[in-house]
């Protein structure tokens, strides 16, 4: 037998006790019963293919170093005593009797005895912690069991983690950049540790304060690329989201302090993304300050200051800040490697998953797909993008599947409340410190609860949480609630959560009202605490008083139409109209050009950081094989040539108007949704001599010459490339984000044609984001040359004898400047938006201050416009490479057929409605209706309201001069009451 | 309007998808302006009656104001047309009844733009402000 698991010769069979040891201690036969127990659970729980005997035994024995006990008395957690001594009865007693002679303790003895436990914490299954969890969370029977599920595809989107700065590179043997003083110096902190100062729920509340000593530092550096473009450490990748997360520290670590310096050292801004430019200029004129130059080390000052090495054109410097953040790249952890080895994915040498070429979500095996950083380092936005693409890779592969394994939510019966006086309950909510920094929320509770009507008022940390959700249900139980006002963020965000809440908890969803004091109070008058608290109270007051003329909504439900419009007929358009076709549905695809194919068309071959060689994908044949595609595609309906003059209906219900130009004919088309992919053209350069002398040409130019003049480029002994023209100045704020990685890439086939080209790449911030810093660094070893030049000192680009004369401004020359002589003169002239205004009136989406798309939320919804029904792809959002476009039209198309597979859809619920005893029949309201939702009852001259198309705008309401039109959840009642808390 | 520190208050009719969408804008930006402002949501400028107007100043407002996309933009195509017109018969209303009409201000503001938003509570809080200040003088 087994002496340590009591398992016997026999499987399945254990023994222990006295049958074992012969006759024993009681406490051992107690121990003996335990410890088989435990033995037989192993054995069961395996059902074990091993030896019972080999077994090996899990003991919950906690054994405390002599550190740990000596804390524990330390911190008066346990006192130290002498052990109670035994007593004994004395040996000339013992000889006349057979009592025992050992003594038992005294009550006394035995707590003493019995105090002296360190309480080291091993579980004894006393269970009290079961019947003290009320949550029912403790569960001491849980064993790790495997569960085997049926799919037909996977998706991975196990992100990745920030470096660890102390953890050993392979190569080298020490922790990345030992020279910075991570672990070393406390006032060294990760970007992910100062963002914890900066959260609400973080160490010290959002108060940013320094480790060492809990000062507030002013002068706060931020080092960039920490872990990142570094190949000495294995991280040859630029982590893509540093600058912005950067900037972003330094802009709110200011909003909580305006006393904070926050100085940010990096080696480029990569501010690539859409908006993104604006946000470092934002930043830059609120204080946040740029300094362009690697820090070689930092070293411990005085008061636990830190000593900031770095140098600039005139030398090395030193600067004393209070704190330095040190920017973190990520890379997938160890476990996502383990897991894509067990799943049998390729990785790259990086440890992220091999890329396949406009594949954007593929992996090496076919069926599992990847969506997000676990594929590059990449931005929310751009993750959201992707996990809609891979979604939609997925449900290709099971669209026959669609909708068998899902279940309905259901709800319970809804109460009714008619006949119920009105019942509000108050939740305010503190959102961390986003209103309860500034809005004293517990005194917006006091007043809620003076106000008529109310009955229950609270506050809490996040009202939006899981377990609020749960309170508010149950608050509604116990106080009998019939109106619910929650005061928080604005309505956009969370209201149909509320909503959801309301329904599970029995109540009509529309007996709900939200005041915003978040982003219409909290954050806009952070500096008046008094007027901050009264505007909530009065903002509280008004949903109060609307929420008593709450009455229940009703929907009505009406059929979608399965058929989707796309317009644009690029890359993106027809990927779009592919991923919808294939699942099932008939897709217009409308081109306002003759051909097919965009922007695309102009683009020659395409790069894969992968590669080693350039010419890795020809773009023009995937281009044609992608339009061959189209053109066969029984469910894709192709129309070239084809303008829109008129888009009516709703989501579900578009009626669209055609010209077509080669027929001269206006068609109608009828379809439930519309995605947007009218893409954006490469821009005319107006600088640099373009098109005065034709040795000066742009990017794009020269891809079409290196494909059809090759001898002649191939025989161009230097070439100047200037980066931005007419991108990120005064003409055009944005970044157009495909032009430095365009560069390198025909920088790098240029050196393949004749290494023996000069090329100089003349940049402001070279953007090679993720994967595209190997082709930058790849670039740099081919001896193609760098050299930054900045906003204010534009190269200058003359004609000298007849020669192209480049100027431009260089640290390293004698002079401060450089001039070449090059043979051709290379401008990344970038990507401008095609003019969308006459597209976005007709379908009631906005467009952003450059002229692009506007998005329903720049990170979260990237692919949708506020406007339901419709979605966006390609170009028409913001630059960006083709793949990227790829990934985007997918996860639009994904949307769209997520909307027209649900077969049928509500209407708005806030509906206009007619009282028809004061309706005198004008029919004022059927002429200011929109929708043609209105109609005169020849008989009766009484107006109708045609509760599927109505829209719920309200004009026919102001149009009735009876006041006889209403609109439900805007009755006048509702808003005289909100008017007069306003005023109050 | 019987001390110096009177306090303009402001009643303001934003249309759900653009200039309410406009202040939340102003908020996630950060923009700070002053809080004399009370927002009332209503879908679309086109559903301001002219009696919420009205109320408002009968009942104590120092000031209105109406909140719509910008021309072509309106989210049901023509609202903010209506409020246009609606705006120009109402303004010659206040004044016949006594009212300052500078008191109602009707402005286009999309939900990108955040900052003029703010720009126009600023503006119109001093633009009240000194109407109060030299009605206490005057
Ligand atoms: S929806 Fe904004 S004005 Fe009509």
């Amino acid at each position: 037998m087994n002496p340590e698991t009591l398992a016997t010769g026999r499987p399945g069979l254990f023994a222990g006790g006295d049958a074992v040891t012969g006759v024993g201690f009681i406490i051992d036969a107690i121990a003996a019963g335990h410890r088989a127990a435990n033995s037989i659970q192993t054995y069961l729980s395996r059902r074990s293919t091993v030896n019972s005997q080999q077994l090996p035994i899990t003991n919950s024995v906690v054994k405390l170093s002599r550190d740990e006990i000596t804390a524990r008395v330390e911190t008066g957690k346990v006192t130290k005593r002498e052990r109670v001594e035994r007593k004994w009865i004395d040996a000339g007693t013992r000889v006349h009797s057979f009592e025992e002679f050992a003594l038992p303790m005294s009550e006394e003895e035995a707590v003493a005895e019995a105090q002296r436990c360190l309480e080291c914490g091993v579980c004894s299954e006393c269970l009290e912690c079961v019947y003290a969890c009320r949550a029912g969370a403790v569960n001491h029977a849980a064993i790790e069991a495997t569960r085997e599920l049926q799919v037909g595809a996977v998706i991975l989107t196990p992100g990745v983690e920030p470096i660890d700065l102390r953890a050993p590179s392979t190569s080298l043997r020490v922790g990345y950049r030992p020279e910075y003083g991570y672990g070393r110096y406390p006032n060294v902190v990760t970007s992910l540790e100062f963002e914890r100062f900066l959260s609400a729920t973080g160490p010290t509340q959002g108060v940013v304060a320094r480790p060492s000593d809990g000062a507030h530092p002013k002068k706060i550096a931020w080092i960039q690329c920490v872990g990142s473009r570094d190949c000495a450490r294995d991280q040859g990748y630029c982590s893509s989201i540093c600058c912005m997360y950067a900037t972003k520290e330094a802009v709110i670590a200011r909003e909580h302090s305006a006393e904070i310096a926050p100085t940010i050292f990096y080696l480029d801004i990569r501010a690539y993304g859409k908006e993104f430019d604006r946000y470092i200029e934002r930043a830059k004129n609120q204080g946040v300050r740029y300094i362009r130059s690697m820090v070689s080390a930092i070293e411990p000052g005085a008061n636990g200051n830190l000593n900031v090495r770095y140098a600039l054109d005139d030398g090395p410097k030193t600067e004393e800040f209070e704190m330095v953040v040190l920017s973190v790249g990520v890379k997938p952890s160890a476990e996502t490697r383990a897991l894509a080895q067990r799943l049998g994915i390729a990785l790259n040498e990086y440890g992220f998953t091999e890329s396949i070429s406009f594949a954007p979500t593929a992996t090496s095996r076919p069926g599992i797909f990847v969506a997000g950083t676990f594929r590059e380092p990449k931005d929310i936005p751009e993750t959201v993008i992707e996990a809609s693409a891979a979604a939609a890779c997925a449900s290709q592969l099971l669209a026959s599947a669609r909708g068998t394994l899902a279940r309905v939510k259901t709800y319970p019966p809804e109460r009714d409340v008619a006949e119920e006086e009105p019942r509000v309950g108050v939740f305010v909510c503190h959102c961390g410190i986003n209103i309860g920094g500034v809005v004293r929320v517990p005194e917006v509770v006091e007043f809620a609860k003076t106000l008529p009507g109310v009955v229950y008022a609270e506050h809490n940390l996040y009202t939006c949480s899981q377990d609020t959700q749960a309170r508010i249900k149950a608050r509604i139980e116990e106080n009998h609630l019939n109106r619910v006002v929650v005061a928080s963020c604005t309505p956009r965000t969370h209201e149909p959560l509320f909503q959801d809440t309301l329904r599970e908890a029995g109540l009509n969803p529309h007996l709900f009202e939200l005041a915003n004091i978040r982003e219409q109070d909290a954050w806009v008058h952070r500096g008046d605490r008094d007027a901050a608290t009264r505007k909530a109270q009065d903002l509280v007051a008004m949903m109060v008083a609307r929420a008593q003329h709450d009455s229940p909504l009703y929907r009505l439900v009406f059929d979608i139409n399965p058929r989707a419009l796309v317009i644009g007929g690029g890359f993106a358009g027809m990927t779009a109209a592919l991923t919808i076709a294939e699942q099932g549905h008939d897709v217009f695809l409308v081109e306002r050009d003759a051909e097919l194919g965009g922007h695309a068309r102009h683009i020659q071959f395409a790069v894969n950081g992968e590669q080693s060689t350039v010419n890795c994908v020809d773009v023009q044949a995937m281009l044609h094989d992608t339009i061959a595609r189209v053109m066969e595609h029984p469910r894709v309906h192709v129309y070239t040539r084809a303008e829109i003059n008129d888009v009516a209906g709703y989501v579900g219900r578009f009626v669209s108007r055609i010209h077509l130009a080669d027929e001269d004919a206006n068609i109608a088309l009828d379809h439930g949704a519309i995605v947007v992919a009218t893409g954006a053209r490469a821009a005319t350069p107006r600088e640099y001599l373009y098109g005065m002398d034709n040795r000066v040409i742009t990017q794009q130019d020269l891809e079409s010459l290196i494909i059809n003049r090759k001898s002649e480029i191939e025989n161009q002994k230097s070439i100047v490339m200037i980066q931005c023209v007419g991108s990120r100045d005064e003409s055009r704020a944005y970044c157009s984000r495909i032009c430095c990685q365009q560069a390198i890439k025909n920088a790098l086939k240029l050196k393949e044609l004749n290494p023996q080209t000069q090329i100089v790449v003349l940049y402001r911030d070279l953007r090679a984001y993720g994967f595209k810093e190997d082709l930058y660094r790849r670039a740099r070893e081919q001896g193609v040359l760098f050299l930054p030049y900045e906003l204010d000192a534009k190269p200058n680009v003359a004609i000298a004898n007849d020669k192209l004369r480049v100027t431009a401004r260089a640290a390293f020359a004698p002079n401060g400047k450089i001039e070449l002589e090059p043979d051709l003169v290379v401008l990344s002239a970038g990507i401008e938006p095609n003019d969308n205004a006459p597209l976005a009136q007709l379908l009631k989406v906005p467009l952003t201050q450059d002229g692009f798309f506007l998005e329903a939320h720049a990170k979260l919804r990237p692919l949708d416009f506020a406007a339901d029904g419709i979605f966006l792809a390609g170009l028409a959002h913001s630059p960006r490479a083709l793949d990227e476009s790829i990934a985007q039209a997918q996860g639009a198309a994904i949307r769209a057929v997520a909307l027209l597979s649900q077969k049928q859809r509500e209407a708005v619920a806030t509906v206009a409605t007619v009282n028809e005893r004061l309706c005198a029949g004008c029919g004022l309201c059927v002429e200011m209706c929109p929708y043609g939702a209105r109609a005169l009852d020849a008989d009766a001259h009484i107006a109708q309201v045609n509760a599927a198309l109505c829209q719920g705008c309200g004009a026919c309401v102001t149009a009735c001069p009876n006041g006889a039109s209403q609109q439900r959840a805007f009755e006048m009642p509702q808003v005289f009451a909100m008017i007069e808390n306003a005023v109050a | 309007m019987s001390d110096n520190n009177h306090e303009p208050r402001i009643v303001a009719f934003l249309c759900n998808w653009c200039t309410y969408t406009g202040a939340d804008l102003a908020g996630t930006s950060r923009l700070q302006y002053p809080p004399n402002v009370r927002i009332i949501r209503l879908m679309c400028s086109g559903a301001v009656d002219p009696v919420y107007v009205l109320k408002p100043l009968l009942d104590g407002a120092d000031g209105v104001l109406i909140g719509g996309c910008h021309p072509g933009d309106c989210h049901y195509q023509s609202g903010n047309y209506k409020a246009r017109r609606r705006f120009a018969v109402l303004q010659e209303t206040l004044d016949e009844l006594g009212f300052d009409k500078d008191r109602v201000w009707l402005r286009w503001i999309s939900a990108s733009e955040g900052a003029q938003f703010a720009d126009t509570i600023r503006e119109m809080t001093a633009m009240l402000k000194s109407k109060l200040d030299s009605a206490i003088v005057g």
